[in-house]
């Protein structure tokens, strides 16, 4: 069986960023596992403008951002395979994948690094009422087929779920000739980024209905009308509210799962909340050697970030691959008030001075104060103007502040 | 008297902006240069895709070289719609010339290689 150091699942932002990293700290020998037949990802798809601005300090189209990764992959001849799909793994980093060319293949590996990425939300996932037509189409497949495979989607629109990929298909649309009628969005608040807002929905007067979702889905063969209605505070029906759309598409953007059937498969502990695994601050999951980054370990709302967070888990696993991945007794860490999850669940490794934790806040905040707590000793604080659920936040403290054992909880403490 | 929600950073001011020029409502110096530019001059990138033909792609992304006029958005996405080119083009390789004669390209923004003939 061939052996490979560090195998990377995934060809998008977080696995090539994991690879070039990996590369980086000294391991060559790495392979990189893509299913589509190009390497990228989602970024292919995403050809609006906006990407990079963190990272590169410029704004690139997804294709651009995608291309300064492939390009680096490249010149380090860092070996990977298209149009590969990974069947299996064990505990004992062995690895089955198979391709057109190579048909099944065994090799072993000393780290893998799961980078596959996140799967939208469907119809399913929120019970809509109604007929079963066509015509309902999660927004990133929408955006496949209208961006990648030059499809025309549908000609009188209505979106649900404010999510940005929502926002960025109801602007794509809207430019190729159709007529984009509405976004609902359930929460009382919009899920997108305020520039998405503005610049695809108030550009094009699309109308944005808060605190609405849909009532009922009426359509013979493909969908006809929709039915909306205003929700009250516990998300029911208010009567009287309801409006009915002529419509021939109904676009969902309605939130993203970390998509990790090979490591549930494995039995990797999965976090009830984030739906990825949990891992420890080098991002090592609970079997030694698996590595988790970008959207499969927890969905981003920014590329950059998801490229970071690659580059991190690469690192990791080269030292890992050259034992000298140094762990310490865990550290739980805990979302506390006003927080819904935080990453990573344990702090390993304190080689570092500084330690970071990922989170978001459970609804928007203002004028609050963040607070991080060990056995009810506030560690560190750090004021707030605006917290939005919407934007992933992170928080840094120093190992030297912390103490041996107790869990560290990262809390919004309100006015 | 117009209105805009700032998009220079999260916090999403709610800005006014009256007939001179004026900026209300902004927390940072940031948001009074975003709100006299939506204003008076708004501008957009617009990205879209263009048939290409001998490619292994069936649409190739594109860009306006810079912003444009907000109100030139069709305009140029009607331009854009009737393109057609034939591969291979390179990323950033100037695919239509001074768009709606407003003085902006219409650039690529990823390659596409020749298809390899079998």
């Amino acid at each position: 069986m061939k052996t490979v150091d560090i195998v990377v699942i995934g060809g998008g932002s977080a696995g090539l960023a994991a690879a070039i990293s990996a590369y980086d700290q000294g391991i060559k020998n790495i392979l990189v596992l893509e299913k589509e037949p190009y390497l990228g990802g989602i970024l292919l798809q995403c050809i609006h403008n906006g990407f990079g601005l963190h990272h590169f300090k410029e704004e690139l189209t997804g294709p651009e951002y995608a291309f300064r990764y492939t390009e680096e992959l490249q010149k380090r001849n860092i070996d990977y395979r298209l149009n590969t799909m990974v069947m299996d793994i064990s505990s004992d980093l062995t690895l089955h994948y198979a391709n057109t060319e190579e048909g099944y293949v065994f090799i072993q590996a000393k780290a893998i690094i799961c980078a596959t990425g996140c799967s939208e939300r469907t119809r399913g996932a929120i019970n809509i009422p109604g007929d079963r037509p066509a015509g309902i189409l999660t927004a990133g497949l929408a955006q496949k087929y209208m961006n990648i495979d030059g499809y025309q989607i549908g000609k009188k629109v209505f979106i649900l779920g404010s999510g940005d990929i929502g926002l960025i298909m109801a602007r794509r649309m809207r430019l190729e000739g159709a007529d984009v009628l509405g976004v609902a969005e359930i929460m009382p608040y919009s899920n997108g980024l305020n520039r998405n807002l503005v610049q695809c929905l108030f550009d094009y007067q699309i109308p944005l209905y808060l605190s609405h979702t849909i009532k009922k889905i009426i359509g013979k063969t493909r969908v006809e009308k929709i039915v909306i209605a205003k929700v009250d505070e516990q998300f029911q029906f208010i009567e009287g509210t309801e409006e009915t759309f002529e419509i021939d598409t109904l676009l969902l953007s309605v939130g993203l799962i970390p998509s990790n059937p090979i490591l549930e498969k494995l039995g990797v502990n999965i976090h009830p909340r984030t739906k990825g695994p949990i891992v420890d601050d080098n991002l090592q999951t609970s079997i030694p050697g698996i590595f988790a980054c970008g959207n499969s370990l927890h969905v981003h709302d920014l590329v950059d970030f998801v490229s970071e967070e690659g580059a991190q888990a690469g690192k990791a696993a080269a030292l890992f691959v050259k034992n000298q991945l140094k762990t310490h007794p865990p550290l739980k860490v805990e979302n506390g008030k006003g927080v819904s999850y935080v990453l990573p669940q344990y702090l390993k490794s304190r080689d570092t001075e500084q330690f970071e934790i990922r989170f978001r806040v459970n609804k928007p905040y203002q004028n609050v104060t963040l607070i991080v707590k060990q056995q009810n000793l506030v560690i560190k604080k750090m004021r707030k103007a605006f917290l939005f659920p919407a934007e992933m936040e992170v928080i840094t403290g120093k190992f030297c502040d912390l103490m041996e054992n107790g869990p560290v909880t990262v809390e919004v403490e309100d006015e | 008297m117009s209105e805009f929600i700032c998009i220079v950073c999260p916090r999403g001011c709610r800005l006014q902006v009256d007939k001179n020029n004026k900026v209300t409502g902004n927390f940072c110096k940031r948001g009074e240069v975003y709100g006299i530019q939506e204003a008076t001059n708004p501008t957009r990138v617009v990205t879209s895709t263009v048939r290409i033909t001998n490619s292994e792609l069936v649409r190739l992304p594109v860009m306006t070289s810079r912003p444009i006029p907000k109100n030139k958005i069709f305009a140029v996405m009607e331009a854009i719609q009737n393109i057609t080119v034939p591969a291979p083009v390179q990323m950033r390789e100037v695919i239509l010339e001074n768009v709606c004669d407003l003085g902006v390209n219409i650039i690529a923004t990823r390659n596409a290689p020749l298809k390899e003939e079998v």
